[in-house]
């Protein structure tokens, strides 16, 4: 029934359309809030109708759009959706909803510029995750910068500056290889479609420069050791709302970038480089974890931890390869690959959950010090159950979100190697110690100060924003099964892929 | 030789702006400077009538006239109509600034007119000696027009630097046109390319004819090393002359670029090929990292403008039609971000207070953050982030080398624009994260206004909808 209503188009045109009706609306209108919250609202319904029409039996595109845009270079307006974009869209048009909620009464600056920063950075989001045109990818990819960059640098704390013009570069230094990797591969094809790309062959030289390309481009995105530094200082410079945004979607856009390019593109030296990747999540696992625990800033610390459980899903994205040289039968591929996936989304719900969470104190506090906290359980009940179970969560307990995806991959490390395991099960350990430390010193304890002391609870409005995700946290913690069935035709076409020679 | 009427109607829009310049400077003697308002509104409507003739004339009829040395063609037509369209803009801002600094004088227009029909001339000229003449005649308005505000030094010395430097440009080219003569025998264009493609040539003489001739062409370009000029001149010269000499001009330079390489030389292209990569190459580093040492806006565009330059010439080292259809493209687009640049430094400027430090723009987006925002878009755009015009400039360009293998000179570019975003996003910080320093609004005239808002959206415009312009410059060189 949504085969031609061109469901895409409007989910990412209506929240830029509607961020410029915003921004025209201008700060002194009473309507800015009330209208991105619709905008907002809509959008998320909107994506809802991909989940409700989304059919998992197949690998094949789905809700496609296909219109010529600059006919001289045969670039199109080709949108579709699989299982590994599907989830990720919703989770975008969540997560703004939340964002937009969650900067009512805070923002009192420019709240025009505020919302439609987000809404715009959403309808982008999403049409990055939706594009199948390798050029309109990019576009969307880089564009995606300007609002980001504008709400560190705008509504940031004080080192904001030095902040967004490294967060600025750096994603921008990664991601001009990635043109030219598409603009090569064009050469090669013919064409800009990312799905005639998955079918040209290519030798090693040239799959191994293209994926050293995509490494460059997407590892600074997710981050991974060693180019994660711009993270931690985009994280506490940024406003509540942008470091939701960052940690829920931009971070997980380096990971779809992976499992779009990287692996079906150029299989074969993804292979031979599996070694280079695999070697850098599981510094990126342990090491940062050590970091993070001696972190005394909350920002940093989940900022820390954040790129911790995204060396996850690298690992589980690039395993696949070692544990196809270890059986014939690849069982556990399957398994590390919707693991990462898996991983991902939880991620994003999690990290969200935290930033809020952090954004809740901040907001009472102007501090994100650990040490100008302590008991805040004691004058804020409702917002420390709300903390501990999100910081279970990031932990990795089980019948949380956070335990499903690093179980999976944990589980799958083993058909490829032992210590691979190994290794990354210490996350388990060193997760439950900076979260469960961290937590410890905020919110038990005697009450620290005058300050910690006059803190209020939690509103209704940051009730609902919390209890949404815990409900979901909960949901997909229990009961993961209708998130990997989405996925499960997808990655089984993508394992096809990479297990195919392209030389 | 042959003189028919039929002949000078391929030359009709150059005649008509010649008798229109001939006109306003009928007027200017007349009238004096109080005809001044009547004389700008005359200068306007001449770039506008010519801009129409000019749109009339496509589709009927090219080739070549005046016994081959003049030329319509596609591409004489897209850059004469976007030279006359860019001037229209170029004028109103300028009027602005002038009419603030008792320089509204009608010799600025004459100057203006008489500029843009030497660079229409430049754009048709299908013979050494005419494109000689068009150079001349856009270069002598153009020395003159910096030297205006004579009690200034620093303007004074602009224009000395300009000139002589220019001078020895001229002088540069003409010698290598000299040689080429000497090997090929002819001055005419289509001449030059037949004489290559069916005569024994020296190749040694050709490639020391060449390499002047390549000179000339990287002076008026203001490609490293020949761009010494450039800064000092952008930096010293008033803002609206800078505006002037930073537009169309690269437009005929372009022109030019194209005829003598292209058209007359292409089958040297084995010998042009590596010197312009090295102006290429030198331009985008040394433009790109010079210019984050800048304070000063007009300094910095003018290094900005360097390493443009160096993209632009990425797509004509390319050497295949692509490639120059994606360094027209990319002209195109320069010349419409420069444009917006200066001009919005001209917004910001009023009696006594020149704005063109990066200073000034401290806090423009609480003072005026439309404004700001146009300005946000065209220094996005001139760093090459999607969705803007400059994007798909870069993009074509870079794909035209890749799409010959000199990948490794596709890595420089890119990285060297990463380094580029870096001065464009300080302009943005100081916009956007600063606390404004003066209070002052901003004076410039409604037209004014409207006019930088219609130039900035037309960059955002073409970043959403690349597709119509870039059809067009493909079929100029298909």
């Amino acid at each position: 029934m949504f085969s031609d209503f061109p469901l895409l188009s409007l989910i990412i045109w209506l929240p830029i359309f509607g961020g410029v009706a915003v921004l025209i609306n201008g700060d002194n209108n009473p309507w800015a809030r009330p209208l991105s919250l619709l905008v907002s609202a809509v959008t998320f319904v909107a994506s809802l109708g991909l989940y409700v029409g989304f059919d998992n039996t197949t690998y094949q595109m789905q809700f496609v759009e296909q219109a010529p845009w600059i006919a001289s270079f045969d670039i199109n307006y080709f949108l579709g959706i699989d299982g590994f974009s599907m989830p990720l869209i919703i989770l975008t048009s969540f997560s703004t909803l939340l964002v937009v909620v969650a900067g009512w009464e805070v923002i009192k600056d420019r709240v025009s510029h505020y919302m439609a920063a987000f809404l715009i950075m959403e309808g982008l989001m999403i049409a990055v995750f939706s594009a199948l045109d390798a050029i309109l990818f990019y576009v969307f990819f880089e564009a995606m910068l300007i609002p980001l960059f504008l709400v560190i640098g705008i509504w940031g704390g004080p080192n904001r500056v030095y902040a967004t013009i490294k967060f600025f570069l750096y994603t921008l230094f990664g991601s001009v290889f990635l043109l030219l990797a598409l603009l090569y591969l064009r050469h090669v094809s013919g064409s800009f479609s990312i799905l005639a790309f998955h079918d040209v062959s290519l030798s090693m030289a040239q799959q191994t420069l293209l994926f050293l390309a995509f490494l460059i481009s997407f590892a600074v995105k997710i981050p991974m050791w060693p180019v994660h530094t711009w993270l931690p200082d985009a994280h506490v410079e940024a406003p509540t709302g942008g470091s939701v945004i960052l940690a829920a979607i931009t971070l997980k856009i380096g990971g779809y970038g992976l499992l779009r390019f990287a692996l079906p593109i150029t299989p074969d030296a993804s292979m031979a480089l599996d070694w280079f990747v695999i070697t850098l999540s599981l510094i990126g696992i342990v090491y940062i974890g050590f970091v993070a625990l001696v972190q005394s800033d909350l920002k940093k610390l989940i900022a820390y931890s954040s790129i911790a459980h995204m060396g996850f899903v690298t690992l589980g994205l690039f395993i696949v390869f070692r544990i196809f040289a270890n059986s014939a039968t690849g069982s556990g591929a399957e398994l590390a690959i919707e693991g990462a996936m898996v991983q991902m989304i939880s991620h994003g719900f999690i990290a969200a959950a935290m930033f809020l969470s952090v954004g809740v104190l901040y907001d009472r506090m102007h501090t994100r010090e650990i040490s100008a906290y302590g008991g805040v359980i004691n004058t804020m009940p409702v917002f420390g159950g709300f903390a501990v179970f999100f910081a279970m969560a990031n932990a990795g307990l089980p019948g949380t979100s956070g335990f499903v995806g690093e179980f999976m991959v944990i589980l799958a490390a083993f058909q490829a190697d032992f210590w691979f395991a190994f290794l990354a099960a210490t996350t388990l350990i060193l997760g439950a110690a900076y979260t469960l430390w961290m937590i410890k010193r905020v919110m038990f304890g005697e009450v620290a100060n005058d300050q910690v002391a006059q803190l209020t609870d939690i509103n209704q409005r940051e009730f609902i924003i919390l209890a949404s995700l815990a409900v979901i946290v909960l949901a997909i913690g229990l009961w993961p099964a209708p998130l990997t069935d989405f996925m499960h035709s997808s990655v089984e076409h993508l394992l096809t892929q990479i297990s195919q020679s392209k030389l | 030789m042959m003189f028919e009427v039929s002949n000078m109607s391929f030359a009709l829009p150059e005649i008509f702006m010649l008798v229109m310049a001939c006109v306003i400077l009928l007027v200017l003697a007349i009238r004096g400077d109080k005809g001044i308002n009547s004389i700008y509104v005359l200068s306007q409507i001449s770039l506008i009538a010519t801009a129409l003739i000019i749109y009339q004339s496509i589709g009927s009829g090219s080739g070549l006239s005046f016994d081959g040395t003049y030329i319509k063609d596609t591409l004489s037509n897209v850059l004469k109509l976007a030279i006359c369209l860019i001037n229209v803009f170029v004028l109103l801002y300028a009027s602005s600034y002038l009419k603030a600094r008792s320089l509204f004088k009608g010799e600025f227009y004459v100057l203006a007119l008489f500029s843009t029909l030497g660079m229409m001339i430049m754009a048709s000229a299908y013979h050494f000696l005419t494109l000689y003449l068009g150079l001349e005649l856009m270069s002598l308005c153009l020395y003159a027009m910096v030297a205006m505000q004579r009690d200034s030094a620093v303007a004074t010395e602009a224009a000395m630097k300009y000139f002589i430097l220019g001078a020895l440009a001229s002088g540069m080219l003409l010698y290598g046109m000299s040689i080429i003569y000497g090997v090929t025998g002819s001055l005419a264009i289509a001449d030059i390319a037949q004489a290559l493609q069916t005569q024994e040539i020296d190749q040694t003489v050709l490639s020391f004819g060449l390499v002047f001739l390549l000179i000339g062409i990287g002076f008026k370009l203001g490609a490293v090393p020949f761009h010494m000029w450039l800064p000092d001149v952008y930096h010293g010269a008033p803002t609206a002359m800078t505006l002037f000499i930073a537009t169309a001009p690269k437009i005929a330079a372009f022109a030019m670029a194209i005829r003598l390489l292209v058209d007359g030389l292409g089958e040297g292209q084995a010998y042009w090929q590596d010197m312009a990569i090295m102006l290429s190459v030198l331009s985008m580093i040394i433009g790109n990292v010079v210019a984050i040492a800048q304070t000063n806006l007009k300094r910095m565009l003018a290094y900005s403008t360097i390493s443009h330059v160096g993209f632009i010439l990425l797509g004509v080292l390319s050497g295949t039609a692509q490639g120059y259809s994606a360094a027209m493209f990319y002209v195109l687009v320069y010349s419409l971000m420069s444009l917006g640049g200066f001009g919005m430094i001209i917004l910001m400027s009023r009696q006594g207070f020149e704005a063109d430090n990066i200073d000034d723009f401290k806090g423009l987006s609480q003072r005026s953050p439309w404004f700001a925002l146009m300005m946000l878009i065209l220094m996005f755009s001139m760093a090459g982030i999607p969705p803007l015009a400059g994007f798909y400039a870069k993009f074509a360009v870079i794909n035209s080398v890749v799409e010959v293998g000199l990948v490794p000179i596709a890595i420089v570019a890119v990285v060297m624009s990463v380094i580029g975003a870096f001065y464009y996003l300080r302009v943005i910080k100081v916009m956007y994260f600063d606390k404004p320093s003066d209070q002052n609004i901003l004076q410039a005239p409604k037209d004014m206004q409207i006019a930088i808002s219609v130039n900035a959206l037309l960059v955002l415009a073409l970043g959403v909808s690349p597709g119509a312009l870039m059809a067009i410059c493909a079929i100029t060189f298909s």
